[in-house]
């Protein structure tokens, strides 16, 4: 059953509205919107590796951002010896996952509850930031690459597959990123459908019922919190070639915060609610930072408060919930086509 | 007594089994055997230990002392999942079940555990029919009643397709009506599998039962038919007494 076409329509249809945005957005906006779009991008396909491990595996990973950034640091150092861009990226994503196995490995077959594990993602998170930010010195290098402390490291720029020196321009890194957030996006979204991404739903809902019909919890858990950390990676190493560099700021209790913000606004259990969250909250701090009169974190907080009080699903499912209900008294029969009701966008 | 000449292989048994909380000797020393194909009611009062013995057998809890062996194999300390695999059906006392997706989909998941694509498909479907959970088959279980709900466990369990079925308080919060369809559902299990089901109820256990062991102060006091039990004195003075 896993997987057929047609649960897979939503997201086949956002998908396609992500394709005709990424053709036409470089003819329409000024390459400075662009080269932003890029971080905005990476930073939803962040969003979108929470929404999976938190909105969907039921595990409130509170430092999804501790994969975000290995993947970038990984990649930053790897290019850098290698001199390409190419293996760089598969080692970001090796790094990030191996990392993610072992920290869950720990966590899960400890059988540590769920507030232990946003305690322990998060202190992770933050033992890596300080860590990180204390390599200032001149002994602080792997192979060619300083790590450079608090000023972090400068990230070389994406090549074209195994040629170093057709480095690509911000508008062809812009499309890679497009490409990747929608590739990822359908992966993503295909998973969910699975014998093994409906197992994971089944865990969130009561793992104790999970367990009773036979099936192994803490490895689904385990499996779904690597392949999320492998997902936020890859949104890593576009975030640094978006900003051109990396800096300990990755692993900051800040961006530790956002990434949850995003999936709390954009809604749990749907993965275009986080990405669309991550793009509305991107522009409208972007747009914030160019005023004085408001603090930004203020603002985030105070968004943050209204939704958990007023929206407390998120704006996804509650427009999923909404249409729903009004279109009851006009398709009787096209609402019973519908597969299952969780399965959002 | 008539039980006990066609005995079976022996898929159940506890030697010397003890769960102790602190100083409280919740199940004490139960020496405990099931054949294959018995349906057995463990009945007591409060605190008599049923549920504590029940946890000890399908591994959520871990037995201070002796041992549990489930059709030959030591499962003592086993993992739920583990004692799951071994074919072996569980139901727990508060409903288990996935409330945020469809009765379809609850269903869906305990067979496709055991079955490919295409059989747990089918199976689903018989499951719905056999239960008479067609009509709200794309309801959200936790929108469900709570006998509907007590159902869809039920059926998960029977969709796993068990040879053995353990089920805790099974009627419990029922209605009288919905508490005579669930001793029929666990009467037609009882054709494929053994079963252990722990129950306060006495008119469910009139219903379905054919022996009875009757828990008291974490032991065994005595196992016979629902007929011997409510006849002897001890017993009555124990437990039936109070209800009866």
């Amino acid at each position: 059953m896993g997987g057929s076409l047609r649960e897979l329509r939503p997201t086949l249809v956002w998908a396609l509205i992500g394709v005709i945005f990424t053709l036409f957005a470089p003819s329409v906006l000024q390459l400075f919107t662009i080269i932003n779009l890029t971080t905005a991008i990476a930073l939803a396909v962040l969003a979108l590796s929470l929404a999976l491990v938190w909105g969907y595996g039921g595990i409130l990973c509170f430092g999804q951002v501790a994969f975000f950034g290995l993947g970038a640091y990984a990649y930053t150092i790897g290019a850098i010896n290698f001199g390409g861009s190419t293996w760089a990226i598969l080692v970001a994503v090796m790094v990030a996952s191996a990392f993610a196995a072992a920290l869950g490995y720990f966590i899960f077959y400890g059988r540590v509850s769920d507030v232990y594990l946003g305690v322990i993602t998060l202190t992770v998170t933050l033992i890596l930031y300080s860590l990180i930010r204390r390599t200032s010195g001149p002994e602080y290098k792997i192979g060619n690459a300083l790590l450079g402390g608090f000023n972090g490291v400068s990230s070389p720029p994406l090549n074209a597959p195994w040629d170093a020196r057709a480095i690509l321009f911000p508008e062809q890194v812009f499309y890679v990123a497009m490409a990747a957030l929608i590739i990822l996006y359908v992966f993503v979204g295909w998973l969910v459908t699975t014998h093994f991404g409906r197992v994971c739903v089944a865990i969130r809902e009561n793992e104790t019922r999970a367990e009773l019909l036979g099936y192994d919890t803490r490895l689904y858990k385990l499996g779904i919190f690597t392949i999320g950390a492998g997902v936020a990676a890859i949104g890593g190493v576009l975030f640094c070639n978006g900003v051109g560099r990396v800096t300990p700021d990755v692993f900051s209790l800040y961006n530790a915060a956002l990434t949850i913000i995003w999936v709390i606004v954009g809604g749990r259990g749907t993965l275009i609610g986080p990405i669309g969250a991550t793009f509305g909250l991107f522009y409208l701090t972007a747009s914030l930072g160019g005023q004085s009169v408001f603090n930004n974190n203020l603002v985030l907080g105070i968004i943050l408060i209204l939704f958990v009080l007023l929206v407390p699903k998120g704006v996804a499912p509650t427009l999923i919930d909404w249409t729903r209900r009004r279109s009851r008294p006009a398709g009787r029969e096209r609402r019973r086509r519908r597969a299952r009701p969780e399965g959002g966008a | 007594m008539s039980a006990k000449a066609r005995r079976g292989e022996a898929v159940v048994e506890t030697r010397g089994l003890s769960m102790h909380f602190g100083g409280v000797r919740a199940v004490d020393q139960v020496d405990f055997t099931l054949y294959d194909k018995e349906l057995r009611c463990l009945i007591g009062p409060n605190g008599a230990g049923k549920s504590t013995f029940f946890k000890c057998l399908t591994g959520q809890l871990r037995p201070t002392h002796g041992e549990v062996t489930i059709r030959g194999r030591e499962t003592t300390g086993a993992e739920p999942h583990e004692i799951a695999g071994l074919g072996v059906g569980i139901k727990t006392q508060v409903p288990n079940v996935f409330d945020g997706v469809t009765v379809e989909e609850n269903l869906w998941l305990a067979a496709r555990r055991w079955h490919g694509a295409a059989r747990a498909r089918s199976l689903t479907a018989e499951v719905l029919e056999r239960l008479r959970l067609g009509d709200i088959r794309r309801s959200l279980v936790g929108r469900l009643a709570h006998g509907q709900r007590q159902w869809v466990e039920l059926g998960m369990v029977v969709a796993m397709e068990p040879w053995l079925v353990l089920l805790d308080e099974p009627a419990a919060g029922m209605t009288h009506e919905e508490t005579a369809r669930t001793a029929e559902i666990i009467l037609e299990i009882n054709e494929m599998a053994a079963l252990i089901v722990v129950e306060h109820d006495m008119q469910f256990i009139r219903m379905i039962s054919r022996t009875v062991t009757l828990f008291h102060e974490g032991r065994i006091l005595m196992e016979d038919t629902m007929d011997a039990i409510s006849a002897d004195a001890r017993a009555r003075e124990i437990y039936l007494g109070r209800s009866a």
